[in-house]
């Protein structure tokens, strides 16, 4: 019973914050509002059983994105107050709200075939969860079958994952890795 | 701009003991919630505090950026790595059984390396990240 | 009623996605953009744990005295999900402060006005 009460409290918070994030202009409060929002469904995690998730959401979602979505702003706010809010809308709202209303009741619609939350006998839970549940423990030795999962049945995956992370980073400094080098470009055009 | 005092002193006292955390996550993922990817996160986090409060060009004397570049990629070989490493003695790919003198202790180990290849990555391209954002507003 | 409780979960998590989704196509700011997209990401993430979750179940690490355990399939794909998704993050957000370099704003109409595209 308190399971469903914290449930439905944290869902709360997070329908109230992510209204509150479409609705506000000042980037810097979206920003924050984005780390709550986070943390929020960080607390979710937990409440669903899955620690290592929230583990990952909490220092991910709440601290690193917050912090290099606040090195971004201060690079690109404007050079007159105020610095961080974002033009007014320019065209109707109304297309948009009717795209999103008509993909979300074709999303309701689909989960009427869903087994309800916390089905034990759904058809996810009864295939290859269960055979991690019952092997992970006498074929690996790890207690933790997450990581079980994730490093030894799951490996191939993880090692993609790895690459994916370790492209994005090289990627990340090809693109402003580095001093900017405007001005001496610029002075280069001038003497040719 | 200099920090606060209190700043300061808040920041040397966390920064040992998020270092701590981040490797007791990292070595004790086996047994607990836990591993790689949480620990390369929470470690390059108590770089970023150190950063933030101390100043960009400390930071960097601690970790050069040639440095980080370096550790990303020896992650992902240490993870490669491990997978070649049982194809001469007979296994598959990635297949860690036999690594060790019998399975259990062969997927023990092959699972530790592993996650150490992980969480080095994962910290070497968040700090790597970070160090680019906060790199290109400093001049 | 049975039906509401076994299902208001995914109904909270798809208006949360379709919130994101409204954020990244009505709004012209690149940064605004970037964090709807952030949002339906986290509510897709949410789906699927809650698609893993069982009744009673406990966190997936084997313990004496549990019997049942959460699915830790969904665990997984979401936990590299999430790391793999500020990495994505990060990658978008330099392209942004490329584009004001060269452009000197993040607004989209702004954008499609200097380069005559619109």
């Amino acid at each position: 019973m308190i399971d469903i009460v914290i449930d439905v409290t944290l869902l709360a918070f997070l329908v109230t914050t992510s209204v509150a994030i479409v609705r506000m202009t000042n980037l810097f409060a979206i920003v924050m509002l984005y780390g709550i929002f986070s943390l929020l469904s960080a607390g979710l995690f937990v409440v669903m059983d899955a620690p290592d998730v929230a583990f990952t959401e909490a220092a991910v979602g709440a601290g690193i994105s917050t912090v290099l979505m606040l090195a971004t702003l201060a690079l690109v706010k404007r050079p007159q107050k105020p610095y961080f809010d974002e033009a007014p809308r320019a065209h109707l709202p109304w297309l948009p709200l009717v795209v999103v209303a008509i993909t979300g009741s074709a999303l309701v619609y689909g989960t009427w075939d869903i087994p309800a939350f916390g089905d034990p006998d759904a058809p996810a839970q009864i295939h290859v969860a269960r055979y991690y549940i019952e092997n992970a423990m006498p074929e690996t030795g790890v207690p933790n079958i997450v990581t079980a999962v994730l490093a030894s049945y799951r490996g191939f995956d993880t090692l993609g994952e790895v690459t994916v992370i370790f492209t994005a980073a090289v990627a990340v400094l090809l693109l402003i890795g580095g001093r900017r080098s405007n001005q001496r470009i610029e002075g280069q055009r001038d003497e040719t | 701009m200099k920090p606060d005092l209190i700043l300061r002193l808040v920041a040397k006292f966390v920064i040992p003991l998020i270092i701590l955390f981040a490797l007791y996550v990292q070595f004790h993922g086996d047994f607990g919630p836990g591993g790689g990817f949480q620990a390369g996160v929470i470690f390059s986090a108590a770089f970023i505090l150190y950063a933030l409060v101390f100043g960009l060009d400390a930071a960097e004397k601690i970790i050069p950026s040639r440095w980080l570049s370096m550790l990303a990629a020896l992650g992902v070989i240490i993870y490669a790595g491990v997978g070649v490493v049982s194809l001469p003695l007979g296994g598959n790919y990635l297949d860690y059984s036999l690594l060790g003198g019998n399975q259990i202790a062969g997927q023990h180990l092959g699972i530790l390396l592993v996650e150490l290849g992980v969480g080095i990555t994962v910290a070497a391209a968040m700090l790597i990240l970070f160090f680019s954002f906060a790199g290109r507003g400093r001049d | 009623m049975d039906f509401f409780i076994g299902h208001y979960n995914y109904w909270v998590v798809i208006v949360l996605m379709m919130v994101g989704l409204y954020t990244v196509i009505s709004r012209g700011n690149l940064i605004k953009k970037i964090i709807g997209l952030n949002m339906f990401q986290v509510s897709v993430f949410l789906l699927y744990i809650s698609l893993g979750t069982v009744e009673g179940g406990a966190a997936p690490i084997i313990a004496e005295g549990v019997n049942t355990y959460s699915n830790p399939l969904p665990h997984v794909l979401i936990l590299t999900a999430i790391v793999v998704g500020v990495a994505t993050t990060a990658l978008a957000l330099a392209l942004v402060v490329r584009i004001k370099e060269s452009y000197g704003t993040i607004e989209e109409d702004e954008i499609h006005h200097l380069d005559h595209s619109l």
